[in-house]
């Protein structure tokens, strides 16, 4: 294999303008698969989900999931896509055991959504428009398995294994028109589009859209034309990309590739690429020349979908607020900075939040412990912030101690540790773990009484007015309650008792 | 004018894997030419304004609900399989060395 001699990112973008086509596959959320009812329940035994219909046994009939048909207009009305009035399925013929029939069913030239646009914003707040060429309907493939050769791929391997559980799991295929004009910016764009997308998926309810889990996956068309031309240049495809990193990392790979090919006087192959998540670059696939026909034509076994329009004005009345209005709106509500918003939004905190707001929270105070003891442990763990064992009305709780003053932040840290440990629910760790702030007035005052007395100098200090001295003996109290006690308390008792206005 | 060429012909073998001798492309052709041929007719009184035909029922939106139905064992599944392996299908090599 030759290695790929790439110009830099910079000198790439001096001389060609780039052009990309981003295709999405989403896995949709329904009990049951597109064309029968066998489960799509995740992680079942292998070939224990499958029936004579999607296994393409002679004399089976598919009929389309009514679920199934409803998420692909909703996905298309958010898209601001027009509906199809009619539509028909087609076969895809393709000669490949992952799909039993030798057929995917998808859609061809009728698509049931098309010609709508998504606007994501960038991370500096620009927002980009991308305009949606269609949505369409279609199927999953089975899983190979492929034996014999040495890294599990299909080269070398002499024999490949199928599961079909996920063959005829629904799947809508979104795909872009050509995104012109995204300039330096286009693997940032792809990236946005792709999170952007994920979050519109999820605000439906139609899919959880986990790219690890290979419920969205993105394939990035890209290709380079000299700058202030107008012509495309050939591209190629990168197929299964499958986190927002490496959508970004994909296409700005492409282009350095694409413009160390074309400045060297070279051609580029029309063919699709492999992507690489340990270092970033993609490597060839199959070529894809004209020789690709997959005869599409009509599928007679399933009759054509023709969504009324009073059952497609009802549902986009019922759209939910889009994700990018929604993130605004609570931008302005929380008071955070573009910035902010998109580490909350990168974090998977902003339902978090939301939640830990309704469960009574302030905003300030559950944007906190979000984003940075929970963010903290998350990040130890591993794991994403939703799959913490504590839940927003718990976070909600401990807010509601600190601000009663039953506890303080460091407190507040281990009864969110003790929640997270299983030890039960914040009031219930308090009382577990004794961690209730010290506020017997007496015992605090003899704290400040032995601090006073053992640092006489800082006393005298605060007496003659330098009332900021008073932390050293604020500290000394807490360390002397290992942290129990209520700072604001104890600083106001110093003061006092020293005779000096705070 | 012939209804499929002989270069057709080897491409449609081609795309499913049917390996075709000069003689049975000579063949076929002729045979698939005269079935193209035959089935063009309908073309003749077919005018303009009838539109090709995919479904003859004039149904729509045939759905079924989002229920689950009970599916195969894996060993009813499996049961027509020539070869498996690991409770799969298994398949012969899909690429070769290259």
């Amino acid at each position: 294999m030759t290695v790929t001699e790439l110009v830099s990112y910079e000198d790439a973008l001096a001389s060609y303008d780039p052009v990309m086509g981003l295709e999405v596959h989403v896995e949709l959320g329904t009990k049951t698969k597109m064309f029968c009812g066998c489960s799509t329940e995740l992680g079942a035994e292998p070939n224990s989900q499958t029936c004579p219909t999607c296994l393409g046994l002679p004399g089976s009939l598919p009929v389309v999931n009514a679920v199934g048909v409803e998420s692909a207009v909703k996905i298309g009305l958010a898209l601001h896509c027009e509906i199809a009035e009619w539509c028909r399925f087609a076969r895809k013929n393709y000669f490949y055991p992952d799909m039993p029939k030798n057929f995917q069913t998808s859609q061809y030239d009728e698509p049931i959504a098309f010609n709508g646009y998504l606007d994501v914003q960038l991370e500096d707040g620009e927002v980009f428009r991308v305009e949606i060429e269609r949505a369409h309907m279609e199927e999953d493939t089975g899983k190979s398995t492929h034996v014999g050769g040495a890294t599990g791929r299909i080269h070398g391997a002499s024999h490949s294994l199928l599961d079909y559980n996920r063959a005829g799991i629904p799947l809508i295929e979104i795909v872009t028109k050509p995104i012109e004009g995204a300039g330096e910016r286009a693997p940032e764009v792809a990236k946005a589009y792709v999170a952007e997308l994920r979050e519109l998926i999820k605000a439906l309810g139609v899919s959880e859209a986990r790219m690890e889990q290979g419920q969205m996956r993105c394939d990035v068309n890209l290709s380079l034309r000299p700058n202030g031309t107008k012509e495309f240049g050939t591209r190629s495809e990168t197929k299964n990309v499958n986190s927002l990193r490496s959508v970004e990392r994909a296409a700005r790979f492409e282009i350095q590739r694409h413009a160390a090919v074309l400045s060297s006087g070279g051609t580029i192959v029309q063919e699709t690429r492999h992507f690489h998540e340990e270092d970033g670059s993609t490597t060839a696939g199959r070529i894809k020349d004209n020789a690709e026909d997959y005869r599409y034509f009509p599928e007679p076994d399933l009759v054509p979908v023709a969504p009324a329009r009073e059952w497609v004005e009802e549902l986009r009345k019922e759209l939910p607020e889009l994700p990018r209005v929604r993130r605004n709106r609570l931008r302005e509500e929380w008071g955070v900075s573009e910035h902010d918003m998109q580490s909350i939004l990168n974090a998977g905190a902003v339902d978090l939040i939301v939640a830990t707001i309704d469960a009574g929270a302030d905003a300030a105070s559950a944007r906190k412990w979000w984003m940075g003891e929970l963010a903290r442990r998350a990040n130890e763990a591993g794991t994403d912030l939703a799959a913490l064992e504590i839940t927003p009305e718990q976070v909600a709780r401990v807010c509601a101690l600190v601000a009663e003053g039953s506890l303080n932040d460091k407190l507040a840290r281990q009864v969110i540790e003790g929640v997270l440990a299983g030890e039960g629910d914040p009031d219930a760790v308090v009382a577990g773990r004794g961690l209730a702030v010290v506020s017997d007035e007496g015992a605090l005052g003899t704290a400040v009484d032995e601090a006073i007395a053992a640092n006489a100098g800082i006393a005298d200090k605060i007496r003659s007015g330098k009332v900021a001295a008073a932390g050293a003996l604020v500290g000394a109290v807490m360390k002397a309650t290992r942290g129990q006690a209520d700072a604001a308390r104890v600083r106001e008792l110093i003061l006092e008792k020293l005779g000096v206005e705070g | 004018m012939p209804g499929i060429t002989r270069e057709e012909v080897a491409h449609l073998a081609r795309l499913a894997r049917l390996e075709l001798k000069d003689e049975e492309l000579d063949h076929f052709a002729g045979q698939l030419d005269d079935i193209i041929g035959a089935v063009a007719r309908v073309s003749e009184v077919a005018d303009q304004d009838v539109p090709p035909t995919s479904h003859p029922l004039p149904l729509t939106n045939v759905m079924r609900p989002d229920e689950i139905r009970p599916s195969l064992t894996p060993q009813e599944a499996l049961s027509g399989a020539p070869a498996q392996e690991q409770q799969r299908f298994k398949v012969p090599q899909i690429l070769g060395e290259d």
